[in-house]
C-alpha cells in the first residue's frame, strides 16, 4: 500500500479522496474537513470576486493552494461556450491546468449534457488542458471522452448531491475494464461505505463533497470517508473470494469429537 | 475650471462611475483587488494582468474580475 499511488495527468498523489469546498457552514470548517479527509486535491468554483463587501473571507486564504491541490469545476455550467471560459479564466488565475469539467444538461437531476461534454474535452485538450471529466455512467461515452484527450474518467455514482450510492455497479466495473485512465466516482455518494464499494469495484478513487459537508456531523464523516477510502482500495488489492451459492464451512471437517 | 468627463463601466454586473483615462489597474487598485488571487476579463476577453496599467476603460466596457470560491 505503501507505493500504491494515485497518478492523474502524470502528477502522483497519496490519497484517492477527493473532496469538494461546497456547501459548509463557513470556511473553517471547510479546511478542518479537508484536512481530516487527507485529501490533496479539493475541487474549487469560479466565481465573481464580492467587490461591495470586501471582508469576505477568500478561500486561499484557509486553504493553501501550495499545499492543496485546486481543481478547478466547471459546476453550473450549462453550455460548453460557459464550462470552457470558465476554465480559460481559472487558468488565468494562477496558472491551474489540471481541471474538472462539468457541463450540466438538465436543472433538476443535473445529469451531465455529454454532447456538449464531449466537444468541451476536445477543446480543452487542444489547449493544453488537463482534463477530468464528470460524465454518465455510459462505457460508450466514457471511451469517446478517452479517445478525445481526457485525462480522468468521472462517472456519476447516482445525481450530484443525491446520497443514493452507486447505482450501476455493472456499469462502472465495464468502463473499469476498458480504460487504463484514473477512473474516478463523482457524485452522488451518501455514506463512507459507498465509497468503499466505489474503490472495491477497482475504481482508482472517489470525489464527495455534500456526503461529507451536509453530514450531522461533517469532521467525523471526512475521517470516516478517508477510512473507506483505504479500506475499499485494500480490499480490492487484496482480491475477493468467488461468491457460491451455498455454505462452505470455515473449521476442518475431520477430527470432530464423536 | 475644465469639468471632469466621467463615463460609465460595468464590473461584475454593477454599474461604475470612473474618469476618462481610467486603467484596469486603478479599478483594481480602488476595488483594493489581490491580483494574484483573481483573473480578470474585458468585454469576454481574457486581460494579461502585466498589461493592465496600459488599458485604458472604454464607455460601457464590461469588466468581470473573478476567483475561486467554495464548489463541488
Amino acid at each position: 500500500m505503501k507505493n500504491d499511488k494515485i497518478i492523474i495527468a502524470s502528477k502522483k498523489f497519496n490519497s484517492r479522496l477527493i473532496v469538494g469546498t461546497g456547501k459548509y457552514r463557513n470556511m473553517a470548517e471547510c479546511a478542518k474537513a479537508i484536512k481530516l479527509s487527507g485529501a490533496e486535491i479539493v475541487t474549487v468554483a469560479v466565481r465573481r470576486v464580492n467587490i461591495i463587501d470586501k471582508k469576505k473571507p477568500l478561500l486561499m486564504d484557509y486553504i493553501d493552494p501550495k499545499k492543496i491541490t485546486y481543481l478547478p469545476n466547471t459546476a453550473g455550467c450549462f453550455t460548453s461556450e460557459e464550462a470552457l471560459r470558465t476554465l480559460r479564466l481559472a487558468r488565468e488565475i494562477g496558472g491551474w491546468k489540471l481541471v474538472k469539467l462539468e457541463v450540466l444538461g438538465d436543472k433538476q437531476n443535473l445529469f451531465p449534457d455529454m454532447i456538449e461534454t464531449l466537444k468541451s474535452t476536445e477543446v480543452l485538450a487542444k489547449e493544453g488542458f488537463k482534463v477530468m471529466v464528470y460524465c454518465n455512467d455510459d462505457p460508450l461515452m466514457a471511451k469517446r471522452l478517452e479517445n478525445s484527450g481526457a485525462d480522468a474518467i468521472m462517472p456519476l455514482a447516482a445525481p450530484i448531491g443525491s446520497g443514493l450510492g452507486i447505482q450501476n455497479k455493472t456499469n462502472i466495473q465495464i468502463i473499469r475494464k476498458q480504460t487504463k485512465l484514473p477512473l474516478i466516482i463523482d457524485a452522488g455518494l451518501g455514506q463512507a461505505s459507498d465509497a468503499t464499494i466505489a474503490m472495491e469495484l477497482g475504481c482508482d478513487g472517489v470525489l464527495v463533497n455534500t456526503a461529507i459537508a451536509k453530514a450531522k456531523k461533517p469532521f467525523d464523516m471526512a475521517l470516516a470517508f478517508k477510512n473507506a477510502v483505504i479500506a475499499g482500495r485494500q480490499s480490492f488489492l487484496a482480491g475477493r473470494i468467488n461468491k457460491y451459492l451455498y455454505g462452505n464451512a470455515s473449521s476442518p471437517k475431520t477430527g470432530i469429537i464423536k | 475650471m475644465k469639468k471632469i468627463k466621467k463615463i460609465e463601466i460595468k464590473v461584475n454586473g454593477k454599474f461604475k462611475s470612473v474618469t476618462e483615462n481610467y486603467k484596469i489597474s486603478n479599478l483594481v487598485k480602488d476595488l483594493k483587488i489581490p491580483l494574484k488571487k483573481v483573473a480578470i476579463e474585458l468585454n469576454q476577453e481574457i486581460i494579461d494582468k502585466k498589461k493592465i496599467s496600459k488599458i485604458i476603460l472604454k464607455k460601457e466596457d464590461k469588466i468581470e474580475i473573478v476567483h475561486f470560491i467554495g464548489g463541488g
